[in-house]
């Protein structure tokens, strides 16, 4: 093995210009809780010559409130994030997606940007993260810019961050009034599996009347989806029948998913409209409650 | 290979070690500092036997790089017992036999002692919801369960 380097960066600047220099001449692997990337090293999947620490640099450490809109650090690891007691409360559903991943003991480690960049099609707080609408913060030698969590991923493992660039944090939106998120997965045990669908639903009610509506797809295609043609179905329905099996049936239409052990494709398929229903009903007991 | 200088503080002693970039803090426990007590089993986070805290959080110290530790407080299982005598977990651990080849059990114990820190009166689901990380192959769970109610219910009487 060649001299593998550690650093840990207390800065965005040193960071990024650590990470651009180091891609440059070989293998460097950014580390957050390291639930995946420990594991890809131990198996020899990754064999990184740099490995750079990013929990030194505060803004990925950081949660803030301004006024409603959550701000949430890249690292900040599942159970740091479920003392946070208000962001459960306005983002129940992005809360829950993170806290299903793995066990208290993942937990204290894994994180969203982690989650993110591991790029998993399966990876649980995704369709959560999409269907908030939230956007994500990197950092990079050309400066910062947002981009939405759906336009994020590129494929299974492969992102579209550029050469140097550092996922920061996620921005949310303020929570409308009557609006409330959820997330459900369907796997194969009961507990600590990867999704066979995941599917969230984030949605804005008005006097009985949906006025917004977000539903994000996992599991089910090369990277997580937004559902508009379900959005559309949705927006301006009273939820009655025929507007949630509309959607439904976008959802079942936006699947692209493979055969695996885990489900086959008319398998992943059919779940995905179920999960969305049930999702949905969810979503929708949260918003009457505010 | 340079190796990484890292000096951490593990059960309150300010110890200093060398490793090399993919030494895990597992590693470095067992095989640096002799402190054995830490059990590996699976090496990817799935069992949880290799159980510390780290700052207070409880994690994987397979899934920790010992790099990484720098400054940071760990809390093994070495830890647990003060001046010679057992933690109440450990005791009714003893109690309720929660153990049979004892693998899973420092693990187990770390765990659990991290949930009754944070919650001194978990009810059932809590502590095996908090404990599923933490795999035992051989009691089927229902006495480590039983020993960890019983812990916290000392603790809460001696509170």
């Amino acid at each position: 093995m060649s001299e593998v380097k550690f650093i840990s960066p207390e800065t965005l600047e040193q960071a990024v210009d650590a990470y651009y220099k180091s891609s440059k001449e070989g293998k460097t692997k950014i580390l957050a809780g390291g639930t995946d990337l420990l594991v890809q090293i131990r198996s020899g999947i990754s064999q990184p010559d740099t490995i750079i620490d990013i929990k030194n640099i505060k803004e990925l450490k950081e949660i803030s409130n301004d006024n409603g809109s959550y701000t949430i650090g890249a690292a900040v690891a599942g159970a740091v994030l479920d003392e946070e007691e208000d962001f459960g409360n306005n983002w129940p559903g992005v809360l829950e997606a993170l806290r299903l991943i793995g066990s208290e003991q993942i937990q204290g480690r894994a994180s969203l940007g982690g989650n993110l960049c591991n790029a998993s099609p399966a990876g649980d707080s995704v369709p959560a993260l999409i269907a908030s609408g939230a956007t994500v913060k990197v950092h990079g030698p050309e400066g910062e810019r947002n981009m939405p969590i759906e336009s994020f991923h590129a494929g299974p493992g492969k992102t579209n961050l550029k050469n140097g660039e550092i996922v920061v944090n996620f921005q949310f939106p303020k929570k409308q009034k009557c609006s409330g998120d959820a997330y459900l997965r369907m796997i194969p045990r009961t507990e600590m599996d990867i999704a066979v669908v995941g599917c969230a639903v984030n949605v804005t009610i008005e006097n009985d009347k949906c006025v917004d509506a977000r539903v994000a797809l996992g599991a089910v295609a090369p990277t997580a989806l937004l559902v508009e043609d379900a959005s559309k179905a949705l927006i301006g329905s009273n939820f009655e029948k025929e507007a949630v099996e509309k959607a439904a049936l976008a959802c079942e239409a936006a699947c692209n998913p493979i055969d695996d052990k885990r489900g086959t494709i008319s398998y992943r398929k059919k779940v995905s409209k179920v999960l969305f229903k049930r999702a949905l009903e969810k979503a929708i007991e949260r918003a009457k409650k505010g | 290979m340079a190796k990484i200088q890292v000096k951490t503080k593990i059960n309150g002693e300010e110890t200093e070690f060398l490793c090399q970039p993919y030494d895990t803090v597992l590693d470095v426990l067992r095989k640096d500092l002799n402190m054995t007590g830490t059990k590996e089993v699976c090496s990817t986070g799935d069992c949880g036997a290799c159980s510390i805290t780290m700052d207070g959080r409880l994690v994987c110290s397979c899934l920790v790089l010992a790099a990484e530790t720098e400054d940071k407080n760990i809390e093994t299982i070495e830890g647990m017992a003060k001046n010679g005598k057992f933690n109440v977990l450990q005791k009714t651990f003893l109690e309720h036999a929660a153990l049979q080849c004892g693998i899973c059990t420092p693990g187990m114990l770390v765990a659990a002692k991290s949930l009754l820190e944070k919650n001194t009166n978990p009810t059932e689901t809590e502590i095996r919801y908090w404990l599923a990380g933490n795999l035992c192959r051989c009691t089927g769970y229902d006495k480590i369960v039983k020993a960890v109610q019983a812990a916290a219910e000392e603790i809460r009487e001696n509170a």
